[in-house]
């Protein structure tokens, strides 16, 4: 579904990956961990072709397409979706603006009523004629972004840390969310998380720990992160040297 | 032009120029006025408000009601500049309308100051009454033939009384070869609110006003919101002021520009807190979308007494490349998310604009 392979990248000349190879198979889920400034966003960035992130050696290929050329909406049509870290606001586009260009509806067109359901379930019925992430709550932007992706229907989610600064109830709802998204379409998931609680709701198949711009010890998530607990990171590249 | 009695009898082409400015069909408006180069051709009250509203040719106006005299040139100075002195000395009519007392008019009353004939020099002066405790709204669209020229001196004097709403949106449709001075002002009084909205999308060879809200009345609230965008050679230099010289008086400017194409705008706001209390804010926004446009924004506020709260914010850029990112994440190509960001930058949310109206 997704290869990575041999990927530099950099961002305003500094590198900053420096050769990640990923291999996320069909229908599994990620979970990626590792210290800040490691370059996890930077990565996911690469992936859906922010510009900015310039990929200096390597390759993304995405469902047996080269993507590493792409553009952004390019990719976002080929089944990318990518829900941000610190997603920007835009004044005068609504949600509802969003939601209908995520699902690819006209501008006049109205919200089904499943899609509605969705909205009410995420409990962002109130903020459908708000500017999208103006003075939005950092957990409301979460569910905001996560209500996004559900609408685009990727083949790919790609979720940067989306339980941070979630209220348990709300991570457990998004979280849901998203395992009965995965479940029902059979889309591949990559998400970045420090806490872990996010794999209580979501069921992911491996984990693996970005450091310094390197991706270490690919395995169970929960053991990854029993490690994480325990020895630090320092472990995982060592790990990883052995290995 | 002979005078009609309906829309449909406005010549096609005339009536489709002025559709872009916001002018609809006469079923869905309380009333239609209809001015072409220096001839009222119609005024109508739609029949369903009767005895609600007044819709009349100025110039009627002033012959069937005396004390009209007093409220012409009541507001705006007749020596003010060589505009007004041209509009006092040949003005060809204009548009009066009145919302009786206590009227509630659901559907928007409508005008049209069109010019026809090439090279037409067009003086008109419009009065606008809206009696105690009444609520409309006003659609008026200036607008020409297309590749016509001209020039457009128009003077409107508003007069909002006791506990009135009104809601006054003006449309502008011009071309790159009309010069284009409007001289406005409003009176607003205790406990009446007036909002202005102006709309200019197209070019327009040189536009400039400062139509201007006098908040005399204990509580009375003024509110301009502008939209404009200057390009292909347009010159523009367009403000709203408010004078707040009523107890307990507010005002809410809020502009919004764009540039692109070898034009200039100049965004002024002015807010003059006399009396106190008093509260007002400012924004200027524009965005510049080539290197060969200029946005000059000139915010100002003035206050006089210490219980005034008055505040401004201006800002001038580009379109911030991690909107259009965002937009490009979500499938919208860079240019479906350009026209976007501009559509939501323009978006102050004005009421009552027929489709034929894009923003
Ligand atoms: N636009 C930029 N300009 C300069 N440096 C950048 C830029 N973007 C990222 N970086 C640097 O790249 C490194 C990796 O950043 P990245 O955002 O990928 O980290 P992260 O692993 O996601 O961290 P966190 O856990 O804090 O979100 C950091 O040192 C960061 O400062
Ligand atoms: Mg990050």
């Amino acid at each position: 579904m997704l290869s990575i392979s041999n990927l530099k990248v950099s961002v305003s000349g500094k590198e900053i990956l420096h050769g990640v190879n990923l291999e996320i198979p069909e229908g599994e889920t990620w979970t990626m961990f590792g210290p800040n400034g490691s370059g996890k966003t930077t990565l996911m960035m690469a992936i859906s072709g922010m510009p900015g992130y310039s990929v200096t050696s390597g390759g993304i290929t995405f469902l047996g397409k080269d993507i590493t050329k792409l553009a952004m909406d390019g990719r976002a049509k080929l089944g990318i979706g990518t829900g941000f870290q610190q997603p920007p606001e835009i004044t005068g586009v609504k949600l509802r603006d969003m939601i209908r260009i995520c699902s690819g509806k006209g501008p006049k067109e109205d919200l089904s009523k499943d899609e509605r359901k969705l909205v009410e379930k995420l409990r962002l019925s109130e903020f459908l004629d708000r500017d999208i992430n103006a003075g939005f709550s950092g957990g409301e932007k979460k569910r905001a972004e996560i209500l996004q992706l559900l609408f685009m229907k990727p083949k790919l989610l790609l979720l940067d840390e989306p339980d941070s600064g979630v209220d348990i109830e709300s991570l457990r709802l998004i979280a849901g969310e998203v395992q009965n998204y995965i479940e029902k379409s059979g889309a591949s998931a990559l998400i970045i998380t420090h806490q872990g609680e996010v794999l209580d709701y979501l069921k992911s198949e491996k984990g693996c720990v970005m450091v310094d711009g390197r991706i270490h010890c690919i395995k169970n998530p929960k053991q990854v992160l029993d490690e994480i607990r325990t020895v630090g990171y320092q472990k995982c590249i060592a790990c990883h040297k052995m290995a | 032009m002979k005078k009609v009695n309906s829309l449909t009898e406005i010549p096609h082409e005339i009536l489709e120029e002025a559709m872009k400015a916001g002018i609809d069909k006469e079923e869905g408006r309380a009333g239609s006025f209809f001015h072409i180069d220096h001839s009222t051709v119609m005024s109508k009250v739609n029949e369903k408000f009767e005895g609600k509203i007044e819709v009349m040719d100025i110039k009627d106006a002033l012959g069937k009601y005396g004390w009209l005299e007093d409220y012409r040139w009541h507001l705006v100075d007749k020596n003010k500049d060589e505009y007004t002195r041209a509009a006092d000395r040949e003005f060809s009519g204009g548009y009066f309308l009145r919302i009786l007392k206590g009227a509630k008019v659901e559907l928007p009353l409508q005008s049209c100051l069109f010019i026809s004939e090439k090279g037409l020099k067009q003086r008109v002066h419009n009065i606008v009454i809206a009696e105690e405790g009444s609520e409309a709204s006003i659609i008026t669209g200036c607008a020409l033939h297309k590749e016509s020229s001209g020039e457009h001196v128009g003077i409107s004097e508003f007069f909002v009384k006791k506990g009135a709403k009104l809601n006054f949106t003006m449309i502008h449709n011009w071309s790159e070869e009309t010069v284009v001075r409007p001289r406005s002002a409003a009176l607003v009084d205790d406990g009446a609110t007036f909002v202005s909205n102006y709309i200019c999308m197209n070019p327009v060879k040189d536009l400039q006003m400062y139509p201007k809200a006098f908040c005399k009345g204990v509580g009375s609230t003024a509110s301009f919101n502008s939209i404009i965008y200057a390009k292909d050679g347009s010159k523009i230099d367009v403000g709203s002021a408010v004078e707040l010289s009523g107890k307990n008086s507010r005002a809410e400017i809020v502009s919004r520009t764009m540039v692109s194409g070898d034009s200039q705008i100049i965004a002024r706001g002015m807010l003059e807190g006399i009396e106190s209390p008093a509260k007002g804010h400012l924004e200027c926004r524009g965005l510049i979308l080539d290197d060969n446009s200029r946005i000059h924004a000139i915010p100002e506020i003035i206050g006089s007494k210490k219980d005034i709260e008055l505040s401004h914010e201006a800002a001038v850029g580009k379109i911030a490349e991690k909107e259009i990112t965002y937009l490009m994440s979500r499938g919208l190509s860079h240019d479906e998310a350009m026209s976007t960001i501009v559509r939501g930058f323009m978006d102050v949310g004005i009421m009552g604009l027929s489709k034929r109206v894009t923003v």
